[in-house]
């Protein structure tokens, strides 16, 4: 059938944009089937079709694995790193699912509208990291956001939920509105939005003390700053994680991460390497005060979706400074450390999920207490991933963190210090990363025993974030302990046998032509 | 027939990892056989050795992570064959001790605490036999993990917090010298083939004085800190306090002497123009903590408190030797680090049994007067002690006349404070053992003999100390060849281009 499209349009190439088409097409079948009436479809059938049409996105990324080329005129970019983020946005998608399956918030959001949104949302992220025109990076923006405003507020009755998305909304919206500002700048200076031409147009004209371009690249890095929550841009970060759902909050942590250090890679290492002179201090400053901010943020917090948050922020701040350096080797370092985040976050969201039904503290640290003792398969996944995020040897993070610490003090590198910031900040993390596996293994459980909660209360207040009506006090569904365990495991295999993901992440440094 | 070392050094986690999976009667008994498997394997590679070669023995070298030019390269040589020894010993005998010490206190589950105890031992002989910086650093860090939950789990009152210290107190250090490390490696490529990291290869890459100097300042901190040397011991009195006495005897006996033996691995071969450098300021540090951890030994009462105080001052005798940058003060640190280990861990199994007979109590105020019902105990604390204190005819005189040999040779000002610190030991040591074991019969003492159980602990410790006692030539002989190797030539590159420079 493709074969016969591809006979009648010769201009699209269909092979390229398979992963898209099958996110996209999932999410109508999704959307269409959620509308049959019989249960069984829709809580079981959409959210496994869902699933399929992301392991078909990443089959057609495997098989694209190689391939460079442009699609659609020139907006979208085909080559291994779209392929390679295609794929973690699938697998963080997967997750999500899984861990939302059985979930109040698709009850609420109905099955079909909440799975084709955050089908749409990943379709979104794909254009978003494949695009080399700034208008299909607007596109793509937009895909991406609006379905996840919609998403954080899919728990309708509770308040936190509506206030996050609310929130996420209107700060998403400001973010937005600042990257199109700067991006409308970006043409003016360049008069192109190509990034070839662009990367042109700059190498040609002496550019790099144009205003208008300055001015360009600040907003832009404001308005991308907002979606990777570097600081100053990050203060939504920890209310929106909270009151999100948490499979949701899972999902953003990861996936809008990566789309978000996806397009930064391809902007500025690609449209704007020739200025990169004009970039690459203020990032840098910002990326040493992202990485501070973030872990002092961490510090106080009680609550783990905040804790992660604000952790989400410093690892921003980690992975800015791979862009930052501008070579392959901080290219490489960056891809290479989403994955790894990707692996490490997913790996403590599940275990934040299964908690949240277990027991009726919510996402409060005090629900991890005594895991050690009573739940083995939940303690070690989040304990691993924690030691992973603190950056312990044996574990990914530690070898994305030694990847990243080697690609800033290259002798011609001018960021050194900041491999300095890296370290500064993973002290800092300790205490907070620590605190929380000493509740798991060294604080016994609170004498109340969940059955006793949940005999008392029968219909618990949602007090805290995540702790809804679903808090019966019953063990976690074991598809939510399969994901923190097989995260958990992986997050061990990748600090131990890293050299497979070595070699994607060379594949995909080597397709954008840096040094 | 080869000995792989990587036998060795996997031995005590599969153990261990079988001991978490098997039923948890089984756990103790696979513990032991484990730390018994290692001990035959570090026997075998001292019988093995080869006293005359001053190069690396039984080599192990893979590529690893070839991106980041890290091998899994293991070797042994003279710098580190008695220290996987006395790791293979006290983690034998202290495992033992745990066995009696879980059944009698009932702890909380025995088999995470193997699992720990063993996973522990796979880090501390693999940061040993490391021969690949970024290797060494991966052990080195990891070990802090095991310990961090065996004492928050099984400790004393004010676990947490004081693990918690523990833990990020010796991390920073430890991250400086993961940055360091990777400096190191990265720095010593620029011009060279292919990034790599292992010792071989950087220590023919010679780095610029200046890069060296800030590189040697990020590995000194991390060891520093893991000593303890005095003004980084901050968590030492908590954690000391909190820590299982079985685990405290491992951290005292072997992982200071891991962070020693960092300064002989890597700051000397790796930066001799900043260690010569710094030569001075390290053997003030080593002084200091001379000083301070005899005065703190002899002033305190609490008898873990007073041995982690005198770990302090030894350690501080160790570095003193390292930092002579000669061939005397090097054995010497090498020959004192061995047997600081083979004293300090009989001591707290001691200091265990004490308390045991004190009504729990760890004052020693509250111990004293039972070496007349307890003789056999009280010999071979006397044992111990004289060891301690560096009786003439122990192998720890030996050790610490070789350093102050050293020093004297170099610099003959810090070697005369520095002899002092002999004589405080004495008192230290004598002060422990006399208001132990003499003195007035505390309140609440019960007298009674140590068991036949507590022998087979304390027996093989003794016995070891009295046959290197006897016999420490055989340490030294061995540990010559390679120090002849490293030592001297780093110190003379360093002599040699600092001639160069006016």
């Amino acid at each position: 059938m493709i074969s016969a499209a591809k006979a009648a349009a010769p201009d699209i190439d269909f092979a390229g944009l398979s992963p898209l088409i099958a996110v996209f097409g999932g999410a109508l079948i999704a959307l269409m089937l959620g509308l049959l009436r019989s249960r069984a479809i829709r809580e079981t059938v959409v959210p496994a079709l869902s699933i399929v049409s992301l392991v078909i996105a990443i089959a057609a990324s495997v098989w694209q694995w190689g391939e460079r080329s442009d699609l659609i005129a020139g907006a979208l970019r085909l080559d291994e790193l779209t392929l390679i983020l295609t794929i973690l946005f699938c697998v963080a998608g997967i997750a999500s699912i899984v861990l939302s399956w059985r979930h109040v918030a698709p009850r609420e959001a109905a099955h079909g509208e909440y799975h084709a949104l955050l089908l749409t949302s990943i379709a979104g992220m794909i254009v978003l990291v494949s695009a080399q025109n700034l208008v299909s990076v607007f596109l793509g923006l937009e895909l991406l956001s609006i379905p996840l405003y919609v998403l954080c507020a899919t728990e309708m009755r509770r308040a936190s939920s509506l206030e996050s998305g609310l929130k996420y909304l209107v700060v998403g919206s400001v973010g937005s509105a600042t990257l199109l500002y700067g991006l409308a700048f970006l043409y003016g200076a360049t008069g192109s939005t190509d990034f070839g031409a662009m990367a042109a147009a700059l190498e040609a004209g002496d550019l790099a003390s144009d205003p208008l371009l300055l001015t360009g690249i600040a907003l832009t890095i404001a308005g991308l700053g907002f979606k990777a929550s570097v600081a100053p841009f990050h203060q939504w970060t920890p209310d929106v994680y909270e009151g999100a759902p948490t499979p949701i909050t899972a999902f953003m942590a990861v996936a809008t991460k990566a789309a978000a250090f996806g397009v930064v890679l391809r902007l500025f290492d690609v449209a704007l390497i020739d200025v990169s002179l004009d970039w690459g201090p203020p990032l840098a400053a910002l990326a040493a005060f992202t990485i501070i901010v973030g872990n002092v943020g961490a510090l106080g917090q009680s609550s783990l979706k905040r804790l992660l948050a604000y952790s989400s922020v410093a690892q921003a701040g980690y992975m800015l400074a791979g862009v930052v350096v501008a070579t392959r080797l901080g290219l490489q370092a960056t891809v290479f450390y989403l994955a790894v985040y990707l692996v490490m976050n997913l790996a403590a969201f599940a275990v934040i999920v299964a908690r949240e039904r277990e027991t009726p503290l919510g996402d409060d640290i005090a629900s991890l207490h005594g895991l050690g003792a009573t739940r083995p398969l939940l303690a070690w996944p989040m304990t691993i991933a924690m030691l992973a995020l603190a950056g312990f040897p044996a574990t990914a993070g530690f070898i994305g963190k030694f990847y990243l610490i080697d690609a800033a003090v290259q002798p011609e590198s001018d960021y050194t210090w900041l491999a300095v910031f890296i370290v500064v900040g993973s002290m800092i993390s300790l205490a907070y990363y620590l605190k929380v596996v000493a509740a798991i293994w060294m604080t016994p459980a609170a004498d109340s025993t969940p059955d006793e909660l949940a005999a008392g209360s029968p219909g618990p207040e949602p007090l805290l974030a995540g702790g809804s009506d679903e808090a019966t006090g019953m063990r976690a569904q074991g598809e939510v302990v399969a994901v923190a365990v097989l995260f958990g495991a992986l997050t061990v295999v990748l600090g131990i046998v890293p050299t497979p993901l070595f070699r994607v992440v060379r594949d995909a440094g080597a397709a954008l032509g840096l040094f | 027939m080869t000995l792989h070392l990587s036998f060795a050094l996997w031995i005590p986690l599969v153990f261990g990892a079988a001991g978490l999976l098997l039923p948890a009667r089984l756990a103790p008994k696979l513990a032991i056989a484990g730390t018994l498997l290692v001990l035959g394997y570090a026997i075998a590679f001292v019988a093995d050795f080869d006293s005359t070669n001053g190069g690396l023995q039984n080599v192990t070298d893979e590529t690893w992570i070839g991106e980041l030019g890290i091998h899994y390269k293991l070797a042994l040589d003279g710098l580190n064959l008695f220290l996987i020894l006395l790791t293979a010993i006290l983690w034998a005998a202290c495992t033992l001790w745990a066995t009696f010490w879980t059944s009698e206190q009932a702890s909380a589950s025995p088999r995470l605490f193997y699992f720990h105890l063993a996973l522990a031992q796979t880090c501390v002989l693999g940061a040993l036999m490391a021969q690949d910086l970024a290797l060494f650093v991966v052990f080195f860090d990891l070990m802090l993990v095991p310990f961090f939950f065996l004492t928050g789990i099984w400790g004393g009152a004010k676990r947490v917090q004081a693990t918690m210290k523990l833990v990020i107190y010796t991390l920073v250090g430890s991250l400086l010298m993961l940055t360091a490390a990777v400096a190191t490696g990265v720095l010593a490529a620029e011009g060279a083939p292919k990034l790599s990291f292992a010792f071989a290869d950087l220590a023919e890459r010679t780095l610029g004085s200046s890069t060296q100097n800030w590189l040697f300042l990020g590995f000194a901190a991390a060891f520093l800190v893991k000593m303890p040397a005095f003004p980084f011991h901050g968590w030492v009195p908590d954690a000391y306090r909190a820590m299982p006495l079985p685990v405290l005897a491992l951290f005292s006996g072997v992982l200071s002497k891991v962070a020693a033996y960092g300064f002989l691995r890597v700051c000397l071969p790796l930066f001799p123009d900043a260690s010569s450098h710094f030569q001075t300021l390290m053997l003030l540090i080593a002084l200091a903590s001379i000083l301070y951890g005899s005065a703190m030994a002899f002033t305190t009462t609490n008898a873990r408190l007073i041995l982690a105080y005198s770990s302090i001052a030894q350690l501080g005798f160790i570095v003193l030797g390292i930092f002579a940058l000669n061939t005397q003060g090097a054995q010497g640190a090498i020959l004192q680090a061995f047997n600081h280990g083979l004293v300090v861990a009989p001591a707290f199994f001691v200091v265990a049994l004490l308390a045991a007979r004190a009504g729990g109590s760890e004052d020693i105020r509250d111990m004293g007067g039972i070496a007349t019902r307890a003789p056999v105990l009280a010999t071979l604390f006397l044992i111990i002690t004289f060891a301690t204190l560096a009786m003439p005819g122990s192998s720890n005189f030996v050790g610490e006349f070789l350093i102050l040999m050293g020093v004297f040779e170099t610099k003959m000002a810090i070697a005369i404070v520095a002899s002092s610190g002999v004589v405080l030991a004495a008192v230290y040591a004598l002060r422990l053992f006399i208001r132990t074991m003499h003195n007035r019969t505390g309140p609440r003492v019960e007298p009674r003999e140590m068991t036949v159980r507590d022998g087979l602990v304390l027996v093989p410790l003794v016995l070891a100390i009295l046959a290197i006692a006897l016999y420490p030539q055989f340490a030294l002989q061995r540990s010559e060849p390679t120090v002849d190797a490293t030592v001297p030539s780093a110190f003379e590159d360093a002599a040699a281009s600092g001639e160069a420079s006016p």
